[in-house]
């Protein structure tokens, strides 16, 4: 395999440079399939039936600590594969740990956050608005779930393997797509929270 | 659940099917442990990364599919053919045209496209490969068990009953208690989510891993076309993703997305539907309008007409078929106003398409026109699509399409579009690389006794169809009554669907008589055709080009034949780096079905256990470390001298 | 391809001659469907036109490129392309578009509203329901109600309000006018008039099931006179249409003709106005009733209130 040493290590080979495009174009379907889940919430957000509506059951403090530790989970990831960029082996898998660490508390705070609305009976059965929610969230904190499992997974190998193209070309890619969920969370705490507790 | 509500009972077709199942899952195994192939299957088209034989593999699993899906349409004609017949009843009825829809669409059309852009596109471009080998397998293997999974329905539980198109509330538990639509959004989700894949895949490899020298606008049309589907599918596949979700959750979870009640909207669904479903349309034509393009300039001997109005075209056409959708429904009462926007777009997408049909006619133009069995139904297409397209800008009219709606109009116009269009399209395609791929041309005598049968056929069949509509006969009616007046031409409808069958039967049976005895093809250039694919020999070694080619303009290899020069440089070979085969897409393809199956009957433990099997051949894959394997030099001499016969 | 442009002539003829046995479609009886009807046949003309010139261009270049005719030595030229050809069939076309584009919008407007002849007239409400496999006619003015066949009186205005108890269904009278979704969380209307009187065949086009095929009845356009004397027929005769007697016709199945001297409007309203999308079932006065529970009805385990 031929290396191009004037490139970062997460582009540095003909096969890695082709994988950051093609996942680039796979956030770019992501962003079609949470669209088209933003436009079913939108759609129904007013069919609340016989059930509680957005204001009734929206709390801000676990929606801004789930903010937070997003936002912040973001930005250690960023640190992260700055490290990498400069070869801090130790670095950036101490960055990393940290992000994997606040996505698993996010993951925490939202599965109370679901606890607390079914236990005042706003179900994901009970309303076409109950469902568009839980399915839109649902669908964000699953692939966080698959993050924290992917993410862990590059860790182990950084670990084993140390910074090759191969990790840093994961690791890089990992990172578009915890950045990425990042931006959809923006969207849903602006467009779902904020608006629905207004 | 009960073992006699587990399998479909009470109907001879269904224990028939059941039998030759049965049958066929034993012949299989025993064939392949007499002929000692086991090993040759696994290793050689199992585990395969290798485009050409995934290609193949989709071919092959869509002619399959055509079958299936041709039965259901015989079973239909055969049924409507006379007033009150009783050859089926309502049930089994709606179920066959459902699964008729679903089938030739997805797991016929679609496979057969892609099987063909797989084994064409790496070729096109001069590469070695696709850019993501493995990911393609994937593709394969989850398109090939979804389609399984839907297969099963017919004997396990019971097939989707709601239409294609499956419309709410239709389409909910209350109205379709059975299992069959589980199948639906589950099938579907599981070969969708292949599809998007494959979609990704080739928008990276055309965009960057064109030959030295191919600008974007020096590309052949077949590969501009598959560019545009790949940015289709990559835009609308998610939108069927998200549908097929909310729908099995509506089914089997309970939620209220589509109910009736508790804020439900049954309308959101089509909606949701056609978003995806109209931009499906596209996916399956623009492919076949770049076989045309591929195919009438090669036999006619002359270059593309309007090579760029063809490219602006087809990206007008992809801009507008996302913005047509609600056409499929002008009938839901959105007024005038909606319905007014929705007609002018959908016609508007009859010029760009009309510059295509013109494009192709000027081609025609001072050619040398030479009437192989692909060009014969490539140029039967020009004056049958016209008929689907003029038709298509009637219905497109919301006032006039108040009356045509659900008729067997629509049935006859959208048959019409998708036959000669979708269906000539790969059949011309496949007659016209299968020497690319099997290294023999099939036989030209056979082939056009086929195309006769079916060109002619299609047109007995489906001309009454448009009768039938302007006379307000409806679709997906199991029966009708003699006093509609409707009996005569349905039976000549069905006497065309005679014919189409045995027109087929010839296309399968020149396959099987080419295969023994049509002669090798030794030039690798058989149609003194125009395009990168055929400056490599047939069949086409594992690593494509022995050396990387070198164009500098549309049709180098053309130009190259014709002023006698070489398209690669000068020079000995070099080792070529090739991926290895792998079985993880298969075996997780295997555990995509399990999944699937279990999720249907709700099965929720064993669905986990697969689930995670799934997860598991995820993570085989992300810590595996595979660097693929090189191609010697000497290995790579020996089968350049044994397939072009000498030393070049 | 001769064969077939002479198939399509000769079906040209027959529609347009107006032959004994009209298509059903080329067979209007009322000023909504005439102007479908008419829409229809200009398109159609329009689109001849266009086939034609394919199909001489098509013919033309067959005959006399094809390779048999031509000198064994001779090589097709190269053509990047024609601006001044690709201009003409790119701008030909979209006048195509914006005439029919002109025509459509005028047609639509004029079948989305009372027909222009009756536009002062006061227009007969019939709410059409549809439930597995059948469909209610409700007279909310006469109180009257029939199921399966609905009279109507001729020159005369008349707004068919639809909605269904179950799947989408399409309502559709095809020699009197377009067709139009019934569905169950709103309600949409067919404007028509019909100016002759005579029997029609009307039906649901949606599939909905296993008997949809089945779905018809019979829409009968009676003179004003008849018309008033069916009604005060009705009102002297027919049974009352009760909750429990409705909740039986809402049942899946098959069903003749019936007639109630009563609607279903009153315990079980169409979903327009507050009863839209289907959000007041539980929580909304109890004497409205919680019909709306399609699920309930469906399977007659309606509570009384």
């Amino acid at each position: 395999m031929k290396i191009d040493h004037s490139l970062p290590l997460e582009y540095s080979t003909e096969e890695n440079k082709l994988k950051i495009l093609g996942f680039w174009v796979f956030l770019g379907a992501e962003i079609v399939l949470f669209s088209t889940l933003f436009a079913v919430y939108f759609t129904l957000q007013n069919n609340i039936g016989n059930g509680p509506g957005g204001s009734h059951i929206f709390e801000l403090t676990p929606v801004m600590i789930e903010t937070i530790v997003l936002l912040s989970s973001s930005f250690t990831i960023g640190l992260g594969i700055h490290a990498m960029r400069l070869g801090n082996k130790k670095a950036m898998m101490t960055f990393f740990g940290i992000t994997l660490f606040l996505g698993l508390g996010f993951l925490g705070v939202e599965i109370m956050e679901f606890f607390t609305y079914v236990h005042e009976g706003a179900t994901m059965q009970t309303s076409a608005f109950l469902s568009a929610l839980f399915t839109l969230l649902g669908t964000h904190g699953a692939h966080v779930t698959f993050g924290l499992l992917w993410g862990g997974a590059i860790l182990l190998q950084v670990k084993k393997r140390g910074l090759t193209p191969e990790t840093a070309n994961k690791s890089f890619i990992f990172s578009l797509y915890w950045h990425f969920l990042d931006v959809v969370w923006i969207f849903i705490f602006s467009f779902v929270y904020m608006k629905g507790m207004m | 659940m009960k073992w006699d509500e587990f399998f479909v009972t009470g109907e001879p077709m269904i224990y028939a099917a059941m039998v030759s199942i049965v049958l066929v899952s034993i012949a299989i195994p025993a064939g392949l442990t007499y002929f000692k192939k086991w090993g040759y299957l696994w290793r050689e088209w199992l585990t395969t990364v290798d485009h050409k034989k995934i290609g193949v593999m989709y071919i092959i699993a869509a002619l399959l599919m055509l079958f299936r899906g041709g039965v259901d349409a015989l079973l239909m004609r055969a049924q409507t053919a006379v007033p009150n017949n009783g050859l089926l009843d309502g049930q089994h009825y709606n179920e066959i045209f459902t699964t008729h829809g679903i089938i030739m669409i997805l797991f016929m059309a679609m496979p057969f496209i892609i099987g063909l852009m797989n084994v064409v596109v790496p070729l096109q471009i001069g590469a070695r490969d696709v850019a993501f080998p493995r990911l393609n397998a994937v593709s394969f293997w989850l398109f090939f068990f979804g389609a399984m999974l839907l297969n099963i329905s017919f004997v396990i539980g019971g097939s989707p009953d709601a239409g294609w198109s499956a419309y709410f509330p239709l389409a909910s538990l209350e109205f379709s208690p059975t299992v069959g639509n589980n199948y639906y959004s589950l099938a579907l989700q599981i070969a969708g989510i292949g599809t998007l894949m494959t979609g990704i895949n080739f928008l990276v490899t055309i965009l960057k891993m064109r030959a030295p020298g191919m600008k974007l606008m020096k590309m052949p049309m077949f590969t501009w076309s598959i560019l545009i589907t790949s940015v289709i599918i990559i835009f609308a596949f998610p939108v069927l993703t998200v549908a097929l979700a909310l729908m099995m959750l509506d089914r089997q979870f309970g939620t209220q997305f589509f109910a009736m009640q508790n804020g439900g909207m049954d309308m959101l669904w089509a909606n949701l539907f056609w978003v995806w479903g109209h931009p499906e349309v596209y996916i399956v034509i623009l492919p076949a309008f770049g076989i045309y393009s591929e195919i009438i300039a090669t036999f006619a001997r002359k270059n593309l007409y309007g090579y760029k109005s063809m490219v602006y075209s087809m990206v007008v056409i992809s801009l507008l078929s996302f913005l047509v959708w609600v056409h499929h429904f002008y009938t839901m009462g959105h007024g005038v106003m909606v319905n007014s926007v929705f007609s002018i777009t959908t016609m508007a997408i009859s010029v760009p398409t009309g510059v295509k049909i013109f494009n192709w006619l000027f081609t025609l133009r001072r050619g040398k026109i030479s009437f192989t069995t692909p060009m014969l139904y490539a140029l039967a297409f020009i004056p049958i699509f016209t008929i689907g397209g003029v038709t298509g800008v009637m219905l497109a009219m919301a006032s006039a399409d108040y009356q045509y709606h659900n008729t067997m109009f629509l049935v006859a116009h959208f048959h019409y579009v998708l036959i000669p269009g979708t269906v000539f399209g790969v059949i011309a395609g496949f007659h016209y690389w299968f020497p690319k791929v099997f290294g023999f041309k099939l036989n030209e005598r056979l082939g056009k006794w086929a195309f006769w049968f079916i060109a002619i056929s299609f047109n007995i069949t489906f001309f009454p169809l448009f009768i039938l509509g302007l006379n307000g006969m409806t679709r997906r009616m199991y029966t009708y009554s003699e006093s509609t007046g409707y009996g005569p031409l349905n039976m000549l409808s069905m006497v065309g669907a005679v014919g189409l069958t045995i027109g087929f039967i010839l296309l399968v049976y020149n396959i099987y008589w080419s295969t023994r005895y049509q002669p090798r093809e030794v030039t690798g250039d058989p149609w003194d055709a125009r395009s990168l694919e055929w400056s490599t020999p047939s069949p086409v070694p594992e690593y494509n080009f022995a050396k990387t080619p070198v164009v500098d303009k549309l049709d180098a290899f053309w130009f190259a034949k014709k002023e006698g020069k070489s398209l690669t440089e000068e020079g000995d070979y070099e080792p070529i780096h090739m991926p290895n085969n792998n079985g993880q897409p298969f075996i997780m393809g295997v555990a995509f079905f399990f999944f699937g199956f279990f999720m249907v009957f709700s099965w929720w433990l064993p669905a986990i256990i697969a689930g995670m099997f799934i997860l598991g051949t995820m993570a085989y894959r992300t810590f595996e470390q595979d660097h693929g394997h090189y191609v010697t030099v000497e290995e790579i001499e020996r089968t350049e001298n044994a397939l072009r016969g000498e030393k070049k | 391809m001769k064969k077939k442009w002479l198939l399509i002539s000769s079906f040209l003829l027959m529609i347009l001659s107006g032959c004994d046995n009209p298509l059903l479609i080329f067979d209007p009886k009322g000023p909504q469907a005439q102007t479908i009807s008419d829409t229809i046949l200009f398109s159609i003309l329009m689109m001849a036109g266009i086939l034609f010139v394919v199909y001489v261009l098509f013919a033309f270049m067959l005959v006399k490129y094809r390779s048999s005719k031509l000198a064994a030595d001779y090589e097709p030229p190269h053509e990047e392309g024609s601006k001044w050809l690709e201009i003409t069939w790119i701008s030909i076309p979209i006048i195509i578009v914006v005439i029919l584009s002109v025509v459509t919008v005028r047609s639509t407007v004029d079948v989305e509203n009372t027909p222009k002849a009756y536009a002062n007239e006061k227009p007969l409400i019939v709410y059409a329901s549809s439930s597995n496999w059948k469909w209610h006619f409700s007279y909310p003015e006469e109180g009257i109600e029939t199921v399966n066949y609905v009279n109507i009186p001729e020159d005369r205005p008349i707004e068919f309000k639809l909605y269904s108890y179950g799947p989408i269904t399409s309502f559709w009278i095809p020699q009197l006018a377009g067709q139009k979704y019934a569905m169950s969380d709103m309600v949409t209307t067919i404007h028509l008039a019909a100016d002759t009187p005579g029997s029609y065949m009307g039906k649901n086009s949606n599939f909905s099931g296993k008997d949809f095929a089945h779905m018809e009845f019979e829409a009968q356009v009676l003179t004003a006179k008849q018309y008033d004397e069916w009604v005060q027929d009705v009102k002297e005769t027919a049974p009352m249409l009760t909750e429990a007697e409705f909740n039986h016709l809402l049942e899946p199945g098959i069903l003749g003709r019936k007639t109630y001297r009563s609607t279903h409007l009153g315990f079980s309203p169409a979903p327009e106005g507050e009863h839209a999308g289907h959000q007041h079932e539980k929580n909304a006065d109890m004497d409205m009733g919680t019909m709306h529970e399609n699920d309930s009805t469906i399977h007659g385990e309606h509570q009384n209130n």
